[in-house]
């Protein structure tokens, strides 16, 4: 059977998003980035608000984040993407204004930004790609790796009287006043995908609405910082991050009447 | 001029003031001295519940600088203010502003350093301003009011070159124009632009992107090497016209003059009162005052120094104009920098003892 003969609009089950662009992938294979871009691009795009959408983009592998998402971006210096994202909103408050951060540059580098953005109530969604390690400049110890974790800097594994604890900003996050959803999730497996999905769309919603900060983590993999085959990544990523990176809603006060 | 229109303030007041008068779309700042009142101005006179200005204290100047970054993208009026330590922190802003080619204003009221330096005034950050402290080839273009009226009246002229060029632009004042009251009239009440004016006047802004067009983005890396130099000498065919198009300075009693003061800012006035006194000494000096540091006088320069026995350079520093007057003289005649630092501002006096000592046939 021809091709054209199966590809026709009744038949489609699954597509691309037209948001996502035909772009050379920089993305190593397993890595958790694509998948999250593609969500991010899905929900912009169901939403209809390509037009009202305004990203921004880290330092860190997701650097090039603009080059996928065919939207209006900023590119931030190194974890100061929140500060951008504060100023866009509060200057076009009927815009969707998100960030895309990695672990360095939003748990560390930019910890200060983060933070106080979240504190003040920003209506803005900062969606959080927590791999636990330095993907970009090629392995080095993240906030966020694991105690006993080896990286290119403590290549005998994180021990805490070298390197201290992993953070977890996220709970912190939970804890602050401003912010109205902060939510834990991971994109492994079809399921852990859609639930993903309605994270990014409610975290993107809450900024559309204005009612507060909003944080998606997604516990991603890193296989070649973490020196794995993408399958052994996420099989390493279920067993030892979900152990200390718990999934699932760590605050929501959004009632389902105002969804 | 109606009588009430004249008001006395501070440089710092009348800077905030100015700019909720001329469109301002949003001030983001962080606290520190001598230069809070713009912030405490802008507080108390809630311009979000009149022109819609945003006003944000942020949680640092790091932050600030930032939030001009994504404001001045979005296409809005943003400024920040801050003082001399401030500024060094908002270095690794300004060169991504100017690497991203983002329009903002940015008012250092300068303090004595280095480090932490002293809360009285200095003129120490000439270097930091002209050459920039950030990393790359990139210029701000910087403009150093003398007065009260000068700090109202540079907040619009700065925002109309930011965006005419898309260029960060600092006004470069110091400890004694922003806390010294003087007579002002505030510029005019100006509307801040409409969504279609922004629309219209920054294609390149990131609003979100519309059927018609292709995103923008807005960002300082590139890394192909040929891009990225294509994209340096862009920034250099911009700054060369600027150079060419936007020097501005005042002179004072230099058609007949023999010896010649450079000052900017409040160096300047203490100059003009020693430059009075000198003339009633029968000594033919005159004041060249640059009200650009960069784009510098340099051209000016250079026509003045043919006709000058010398030429003292009046800085509240150790010496840093100096260096621009001296690239412009060529050796053609004396140069000579006078100036004090820690905090300490000079007498017209001193400065008159300065002429002398460097120049003893006076």
């Amino acid at each position: 059977m021809a091709e054209n003969t199966l590809i026709t609009p009744d038949n489609i089950v699954y597509q691309k998003p037209a948001l996502l662009n035909d772009t050379h992938m920089h993305y190593c294979p397993g890595c958790s980035h694509g998948v999250v871009h593609k969500l991010i691009a899905e929900v912009i795009e169901e939403m209809g608000a390509t037009d009202k959408t305004v990203g921004v983009s880290p330092v860190g592998c997701a650097v090039f984040a603009y080059n996928y998402v065919d939207i209006d971006w900023q590119e931030a210096a190194h974890g100061r993407a929140p500060a951008l994202a504060t100023a866009i909103k509060r200057l076009w408050p009927d815009r969707i204004v998100f960030t895309y951060q990695g672990d360095g540059d939003l748990a560390c580098i930019g910890t200060a930004e983060t933070i106080h953005a979240l504190n003040r109530g920003e209506n803005i969604a900062i969606i959080f790609i927590n791999n636990a390690i330095y993907g970009m400049t090629g392995g080095q110890m993240a906030p966020t790796t694991l105690m006993g974790m080896k990286t290119s800097t403590c290549p005998y594994g994180r021990q805490a009287d070298l390197h201290g604890f992993p953070l977890k900003i996220t709970e912190i996050a939970a804890t602050l006043e401003g912010t109205c959803y902060v939510t834990r999730q991971s994109v492994h497996s079809v399921a852990a995908i859609r639930r993903a999905k309605r994270a990014i769309r409610q975290a993107f919603d809450n900024s559309l609405n204005r009612r507060g900060s909003s944080l998606v983590e997604i516990v991603s993999t890193c296989s070649s910082g973490w020196k794995m085959t993408p399958q052994q990544a996420n099989e390493w990523m279920e067993q030892h991050m979900f152990d200390f990176y718990h999934v699932g809603d760590l605050k929501n006060t959004i009632t389902n009447a105002q969804q | 001029m109606a009588q009430s229109d004249i008001l006395l303030m501070k440089g710092n007041e009348a800077i905030a003031h100015a700019a909720i008068r001329c469109g301002c779309d949003g001030y983001f700042g962080y606290p520190i001295t001598p230069q809070s009142e713009i912030l405490e101005t802008l507080a108390s006179e809630k311009p979000w519940e009149t022109t819609g200005m945003v006003v944000l204290q942020a949680e640092s100047e790091v932050a600030s600088i930032n939030m001009l970054y994504g404001g001045g993208g979005a296409g809005k009026r943003v400024m920040t203010s801050s003082s001399s330590p401030g500024i060094a922190l908002m270095q690794e802003g300004i060169t991504y502003l100017a690497g991203a080619e983002i329009p903002a204003l940015i008012v250092n009221v300068q303090r004595g350093g280095p480090g932490l330096g002293t809360i009285q005034p200095s003129q120490g950050d000439y270097f930091q301003a002209t050459r920039g402290g950030g990393n790359g080839d990139y210029q701000v273009i910087v403009l150093a009011p003398a007065s009260v009226q000068e700090m109202a009246d540079f907040v619009d002229k700065a925002f109309t070159l930011a965006f005419r060029y898309r260029i960060p632009v600092m006004i470069l004042a110091d400890g004694i124009i922003g806390q010294m009251m003087e007579k002002v009239v505030l510029p005019p009440f100006k509307p801040r632009r409409t969504e279609e004016e922004i629309r219209r006047d920054c294609p390149w802004a990131t609003i979100g992107r519309t059927p018609d067009r292709k995103p923008n983005i807005l960002t300082s890396l590139e890394l192909r090497p040929e891009a990225m130099e294509q994209h340096n000498l862009h920034l250099q065919a911009k700054y060369r016209d600027i150079e060419a198009c936007e020097v501005l300075y005042e002179e004072e009693q230099t058609a007949d003059a023999r010896y010649l003061i450079v000052a900017f800012g409040s160096a300047a006035r203490i100059a003009q009162k020693a430059i009075d006194i000198m003339r009633g000494q029968d000594i033919a000096v005159g004041l060249l005052r640059p009200v650009t540091l960069w784009p510098f006088p340099t051209e000016r320069v250079r026509q003045l120094s043919t006709q000058m026995k010398g030429i003292l350079s009046f800085e509240i520093n150790a010496g840093q104009m100096v260096q621009d007057i001296r690239l412009a003289v060529e050796g053609r005649t004396r140069v000579a920098h006078y100036g004090k630092m820690g905090g300490i501002v000079p007498t017209p006096d001193e400065v008159i003892t300065a002429m002398h000592t460097e120049f003893t046939e006076l």
